[in-house]
């Protein structure tokens, strides 16, 4: 008995050694080229959407910023924060009525939909902003007074317009999409958008 | 059909109800009232009894039915075959779900080419197609016992790693993967509750309510559809009926069903 326990330890740790069990590494490469040769390119939606920058890869693997090393996040940060685009002219808001339009919205993006037609920002999916809408999602936080409550000065604003140009400047691996940085709405919309947030007048505030 | 017609006038005086009180209750109360409403009367019990007949009809250049179909326990068991897919087949050497198992046995059994087999997969607006009918009547032989897959083929192993990388690929313009909107508790979009498919409770439940006959689409709609559209919205391309990548996240997403109990085709918006 003692013997063969003794025989049956090394011969384990043969096995394991041999045993081809692939790591999460290679599985995710696997992944990846099966969602290749399964995905048919659609109206605007090519395969190269399945593509990712190193964002998008880290935050495959800690979703939502989870066990995600401190020096990550704060590497992402970084770079991302630099990847925003501020306007040249350093005004931040458009017309509050408009953005509240934009929020509405989910078109775009999709290969259903007509990328000639601008794309919404669909913020209530995810975000409470008025008292007046009451179908609004809860993914993010609530947005009901934004201004009100961190006050309506330029910090505000430019922290406000680089939040929607780039989420994940700010709260890596968050799910919020990068509205500015990848193309989804224009200068002039996030403009819009953040008129929403920002403006006295605007029903966020009120 | 009678009980049918009968439901059908209680669901529009259940709806007549709900549009009196609307302002009394909440939107989510309201969207729950209407299902349970609508529930008593379920129309996908016409895809049930057409996919049935479809079952046994002599079809293809081969005029056979798909009685001899193995849909996973042997040769035209039905009963309970969904609750065990997606499983590996030995005769195709491949995981297979149902749908695409219903593909191979058109093929090899009634004589379809795979083109023809695979050609209308969802049904659309004046478009009733085979497929639907047949995963509502083969799902709903399933209907109140647990979900039960192996998964420890080297090939399911496989399938379910891969599907679970898949779960939380995110990428896209909007940064999206599955997890995005079903991994945390107690999210919802606009007014939709969004099932946590990591959460064992939740993703029972959500597992076992598709296929689902969907009220504001009047069509069945079969758990491939379900994932072709998630995809749509995920802004991906578009997800190939049974597809390799979708029986891969099918099986993740069956397998971590398992022990619920599968209740379906069930009612939804």
């Amino acid at each position: 008995m003692k013997k063969l326990a003794y025989l049956g330890l090394p011969l384990a740790a043969i096995l394991a050694s041999c045993a081809s069990v692939p790591t999460q590494e290679e599985y995710r490469a696997k992944a990846i080229a099966m969602m290749k040769a399964s995905f048919n390119e659609k109206g605007q939606a090519k395969l190269d959407r399945i593509d990712q920058d190193e964002l998008q890869k880290i935050c495959s693997i800690h979703p939502g910023g989870h066990d995600m090393p401190k020096e990550v996040g704060e590497r992402i940060e970084k770079a991302q924060q630099a990847l925003i685009k501020y306007p040249a002219d350093g005004k931040y808001l458009g017309d509050w009525k408009q953005g509240e339009r934009i929020a509405q919205s989910g078109v775009g993006k999709q290969y259903s939909d007509n990328p000639k037609n601008p794309a919404g920002g669909n913020c209530y999916a995810c975000h409470q902003l008025t008292k007046q809408e009451l179908a609004y999602g809860t993914i993010g936080p609530s947005l009901y007074h934004f201004a009100k409550i961190r006050g309506f000065g330029a910090d505000i604003q430019r922290y406000a317009w680089g939040k929607v140009f780039n989420s994940q400047a700010f709260t890596p691996c968050s799910s919020m999409p990068r509205f500015g940085h990848s193309g989804i709405l224009t200068e002039e919309q996030i403009r819009h958008v953040v008129a929403l947030l920002m403006s006295p007048d605007s029903p966020v505030n009120k | 059909m009678t009980q049918f017609t009968k439901s059908a006038v209680g669901v529009a005086l259940a709806l007549a109800t709900t549009v009196a009180s609307a302002q009394e209750r909440s939107a989510v109360e309201e969207i729950e009232r209407y299902r349970q409403a609508l529930a008593d009367g379920n129309p996908a019990e016409l895809w049930e009894a057409r996919g049935d007949a479809l079952w046994k009809e002599k079809r293809g250049p081969k005029n056979v039915s798909l009685e001899k179909c193995d849909l996973g326990l042997g040769p035209g068991v039905v009963r309970g075959a969904y609750t065990v897919l997606p499983k590996y087949f030995a005769d195709t050497d491949k995981v297979e779900d149902l749908e695409s198992r219903l593909v191979t046995c058109m093929v090899s059994l009634q004589g379809f080419t795979p083109e023809q087999a695979k050609k209308d997969p969802f049904g659309g607006p004046g478009k009733k197609v085979s497929m639907d009918a047949l995963v509502a009547f083969i799902t709903s032989e399933s209907r109140g016992l647990p979900m039960k897959v192996d998964g420890t083929h080297p090939k399911e192993v496989e399938a379910y790693e891969i599907g679970q990388q898949i779960f939380f690929h995110r990428s896209g313009p909007y940064d999206f993967a599955c997890a995005t909107c079903h991994g945390v508790n107690n999210q919802r979009i606009r007014l939709q509750d969004l099932p946590n498919l990591l959460n064992p409770r939740e993703a029972k439940k959500a597992y076992g309510a598709w296929p689902a006959y969907r009220v504001s689409q009047g069509e069945v709609r079969s758990f491939q559809w379900r994932l072709n559209d998630c995809f749509r919205q995920q802004r991906f391309p578009e997800l190939a009926f049974v597809s390799p990548a979708s029986i891969a996240l099918t099986m993740y997403l069956a397998k971590n069903a398992n022990g619920g109990i599968f209740d379906a085709p069930s009612i939804k918006r």
